[in-house]
């Protein structure tokens, strides 16, 4: 008998190579590529119509690649939907949900079609989903269909969930909550697929971020590897107006540089690390110089994108 | 927080028969919960047999006007649920996502149409019973062979749920809502329902009979009020909307 398992954990979870996608004359994705390893957490980044969704929903077996291949769980996606149906769970961008329904009625449902569903009641309580009582879907907030929608993806309880943008509309707290059961979700070795334009999103929870523009992977790598594979990092301090910059500049290593960008107030770009740092400091306290307010600037996955596509992530 | 390991994954499918009454309770429920839905299903049949019944207002020939307009009624509640309301349910349900969602679910899609299909056999149960009642109570005398009868209100669900779910799977779901009801009150008029179709000019009659709503109510009317056999004309022009709308469904039917 085949293990309902990868045998081997590094076995990705989902494996697309070279995937295209059109919708009549437009090129949704243009050859994809992307691999997420089984029990991480990969957040796929971007701006709205960057191709995230379309991605997302061929792995799901919604859509039929016109060109490359993809592999979930080692399988394809359309013509072995049954055996990966109750093994992926799918939480929609929205709805999905009988506008009739209760939320405990719809989460019920969904439960009695797996055969070792989670606890429905700790699910709602854990998403504060127990206020909605008896309000049909429609009633209910925003930000209560999505965490609804959220509970659908995880009852069943899935090797591998793919949540299409699952804390767009939420507020911070609601954010917190979805944040605290999706890392919950990865220790426990679910893998997850998340896509999101929130960049802190993607810093907070990811092991693995794929920024996509245009219907390509621009970039793929943890968030720290990101972020120090862009451009260089800042180091700013003020001081003294007038300093002798010049001479800032020999003590320091030859990629860097240096300027004052209004009077008493520097600028040092270049790889910052402690040894610069440290070498800023000397050089100030050489020259009797008591640097102020002085602050390193790490490069966020904003400023990665900004500088990979030359557009705002939010655009 | 939860104890470690609450999400551990140990997915699986639930058994097929479970899946499948779980799905059919919930769209039963759905269709219940729906006040259009029961309008439709059965405040109108109910008030068309009451009213109609009791009040000389058309000409239904010789014979008690209920014994007339039972088996029509009838028929009119195998319409309202079987075309009407699923029609109207399932263009909302693929409009809302709710077709697509289910679709990820273990349930496969035969099954999502089986359960739909047993909550549609489940509110004409209830309808036949209660308009069987209703009937009985205004004085209804049927005749006839049981089994006939079974076969034509059968016939006559898969014929009007294949073109249901045609209009549902092809337009969308205000069109669906728009045509769907636009053709139920068309149907209630010229299909023999209330108004006997010999009240038509010969050349409308010819084309009216052919329609599935005329073919059940006359079929139903000649087993229960005439006592009549296998009413086999009816049933085979039943049988051919039945092919050729769940054919089309089949062919046509776009689940997003």
């Amino acid at each position: 008998m085949r293990s309902a398992f990868p045998e081997d954990p590094r076995t990705p979870a989902v494996e697309v190579h070279g995937l295209v996608k059109r919708y009549g004359r437009k090129t949704a994705v243009d050859g994809l590529d992307l691999s997420v390893a089984a029990g991480t957490l990969t957040a796929v980044l971007g701006p709205n119509g960057a191709g995230k969704t379309t991605t997302v929903e061929t792995c799901e077996g919604y859509r039929r690649p016109d060109a490359g291949t993809v592999r979930v769980l080692g399988l394809d996606p359309v013509a072995d939907a049954a055996t990966l149906r109750p093994r992926v769970g799918v939480m929609l961008q929205s709805g999905g949900i009988y506008s009739g329904a209760r939320a405990d009625e719809m989460l019920r449902h969904l439960a009695a079609l797996h055969a070792h569903p989670l606890d429905v009641g700790m699910l709602i309580e854990r998403l504060g989903l127990d206020s909605c009582g008896r309000t049909t879907y429609r009633r209910l907030s925003g930000g209560q269909q999505q965490r609804l929608s959220l509970a659908m993806a995880v009852v069943g309880r899935p090797e591998l969930v793919f949540l299409d943008e699952p804390t767009a509309g939420l507020d911070p707290q609601a954010r917190r909550a979805t944040w605290d059961l999706v890392r919950e979700l990865r220790e426990d070795g679910v893998t997850v697929v998340l896509t999101t334009h929130h960049m802190e999103e993607a810093e907070e929870l990811a092991d693995d971020v794929a920024i996509i523009d245009a219907g390509r992977v621009i970039a793929q790598g943890s968030p720290e590897e990101l972020c120090k594979g862009g451009a260089e990092n800042t180091l700013r301090f003020t001081g003294r107006a007038g300093l002798d910059v010049a001479s800032l500049l020999k003590a320091l290593p030859a990629d860097c540089a240096a300027v004052e960008l209004t009077p008493g107030s520097y600028r040092v770009t270049g790889s910052v690390d402690p040894q610069l740092l440290a070498t800023v400091t000397t050089w100030c306290a050489q020259h009797g110089v008591m640097p102020d307010r002085i602050a390193v600037e790490r490069h966020t996955l904003e400023d990665v994108f900004l500088e990979l596509t030359g557009k705002e992530l939010r655009a | 927080m939860t104890t470690p390991g609450t999400f551990a994954p140990r997915p699986g499918a639930a058994p097929l028969p479970r899946m499948i009454r779980a799905q059919a309770a919930l769209e039963t429920r759905m269709l219940l919960r729906n006040g259009e839905q029961l309008l439709l299903t059965v405040v109108i049949p109910t008030l068309l047999l009451v009213l109609f019944s009791t009040v000389d207002v058309v000409d239904t020939g010789d014979g008690k006007a209920v014994d007339f307009l039972a088996p029509g009624i009838l028929a009119l509640a195998v319409l309202s649920t079987a075309f009407t309301g699923q029609a109207i349910a399932t263009g909302f349900d693929r409009r809302y996502g709710v077709l697509k969602r289910l679709g990820a679910s273990p349930l496969p899609r035969w099954g999502l149409m089986a359960a739909k299909t047993a909550s549609v056999l489940v509110t004409e149960v209830l309808q036949v019973v209660l308009l069987t009642v209703i009937a009985f109570a205004l004085g209804w005398s049927p005749h006839g062979n049981p089994f006939a009868v079974l076969l034509l209100l059968v016939l006559g669900t898969a014929a009007f749920s294949g073109l249901g779910l045609l209009m549902a799977g092809t337009l969308k779901a205000e069109a669906t809502l728009a045509a769907a009801n636009l053709v139920f009150l068309l149907l209630l008029v010229g299909g023999g329902v209330i108004v006997p179709l010999d009240r038509f000019p010969d050349a409308a009659r010819a084309v009216l009979e052919l329609l599935p709503i005329s073919a059940l109510s006359d079929g139903l009317r000649d087993v229960l009020r005439d006592g009549a056999g296998m009413p086999w004309r009816d049933l085979g022009i039943l049988a051919v909307w039945a092919v050729l709308g769940l054919g089309a469904a089949a062919r046509f039917f776009r689940w997003e």
